[in-house]
């Protein structure tokens, strides 16, 4: 598992994954996105190379563009994907705690995230924060609306949808 | 009856669009049998197409069960179905027996009007919503050389693409807007 982070600009994607494949990396599954200033990426790597090897390859892409680098050496196949059945929106004012409050419920019941985005927005001076979770869950709609009775007293609006995935 | 092999990604010819059937014969019928069980023996599948067992003609298979949103048709078997009118949008996720191990975030029609004909040739026009409206609109892109991952708005969010997709054969913002 590679991890790149470092300021935003364009470019960076073309330049680590030419690097890669000249150092003969096969490319798998990939996070790669905007989070405040700075680009991400997280992704497979397959290929013959050890860590080592590959930190070097990746270097002088790494340097030029102001890239901090992370190897860690995991097994990996071709995954079957769980589908998700449940998202869960949730908003309000940015305070600290709210991600974890919201997702102790969740993992209380089972919940198995697969997915987790969120964003802070609004204005400045009243930050907003957005949050959405897709993921697996065995219990009932009910059960984890519920569930969330006591944050929502508290001011988060929370909303849970089941997620019916057509298949055909 | 028997299975019939699926087409999957990347097999080209999941791109090729199918052609009006004009023979509402025994062979159309032992066809759309096979079809049908060709659905039933894959992953819970509420569709098909014939395009995705290598049959480019216009004919689908759906069967949302009524307990599933409200007022559904059940099992049908449309001969070149065609959407005639289009209502509203909805995101909603979806998967395909032709792309395996795949699912995305698409946005379809919420309501349509489509004209049809029955295995025996008889024309007929119904309504549909919501789910069933989906997997109609699903089935009927497979005739179209269409597949959702054409579609797929984003895996990640509820957002959406400004633009509608345009593709071969079917204008962009046919969608009703």
């Amino acid at each position: 598992m590679l991890t790149l982070v470092g300021e935003d600009r364009p470019g960076i994607v073309a330049a680590v994954t030419r690097a890669l494949y000249d150092a003969g990396c096969n490319l798998g599954e990939a996070s790669m996105i905007r989070l405040g200033g700075n680009f991400t990426i997280m992704l497979m790597v397959n290929g013959g190379q050890p860590g080592a090897r590959l930190e070097e390859a990746l270097a002088p892409v790494a340097a030029d563009l102001g890239l901090r680098c992370h190897i860690d050496p995991i097994p990996g196949a071709l995954d079957r994907h769980p589908v998700p059945n449940i998202q869960v929106r949730v908003m309000g004012a940015d305070r600290a705690g709210i991600v974890a409050e919201v997702t102790e419920v969740l993992a209380a019941t089972g919940f198995n995230i697969l997915e987790l985005d969120s964003s802070v927005c609004g204005e400045p001076g009243r930050p907003l924060y957005i949050m959405n979770i897709l993921g697996c869950s065995g219990e009932a709609l009910e059960v984890l609306d519920e569930a969330m009775a006591g944050l929502r007293a508290r001011g988060v609006s929370i909303d849970i949808a089941p997620i019916e995935t057509m298949i055909g | 009856m028997a299975v019939l092999p699926l087409l999957t990604v990347p097999d080209a010819r999941l791109g090729q669009v199918s052609e009006p059937v004009v023979d509402f014969d025994a062979d159309l019928r032992r066809f759309a049998a096979d079809l049908e069980e060709t659905r039933l023996a894959g992953p819970a599948a509420v569709g098909i197409a014939a395009p995705q067992v290598g049959r480019f003609q216009r004919l689908i298979i759906i069967d949302v069960p009524p307990k599933k949103g409200g007022a559904t048709h059940g099992h049908l078997v449309l001969v070149n179905p065609e959407i005639v009118h289009w209502e509203g949008w909805e995101m909603g996720r979806e998967g395909c027996l032709s792309v395996p191990d795949y699912t995305g975030n698409v946005i379809r029609a919420t309501r349509l009007r489509l004209q049809a004909q029955t295995l025996d040739g008889t024309a007929r026009e119904l309504e549909m919503e919501g789910f069933e409206a989906r997997v109609a609109q699903h089935e009927i892109d497979h005739l179209d050389g269409l597949l959702f991952v054409d579609r797929v708005v984003s895996r990640r969010t509820d957002l959406f693409r400004r633009k509608v997709y345009r593709s071969r054969g079917r204008p962009a913002g046919s969608d009703g807007h």
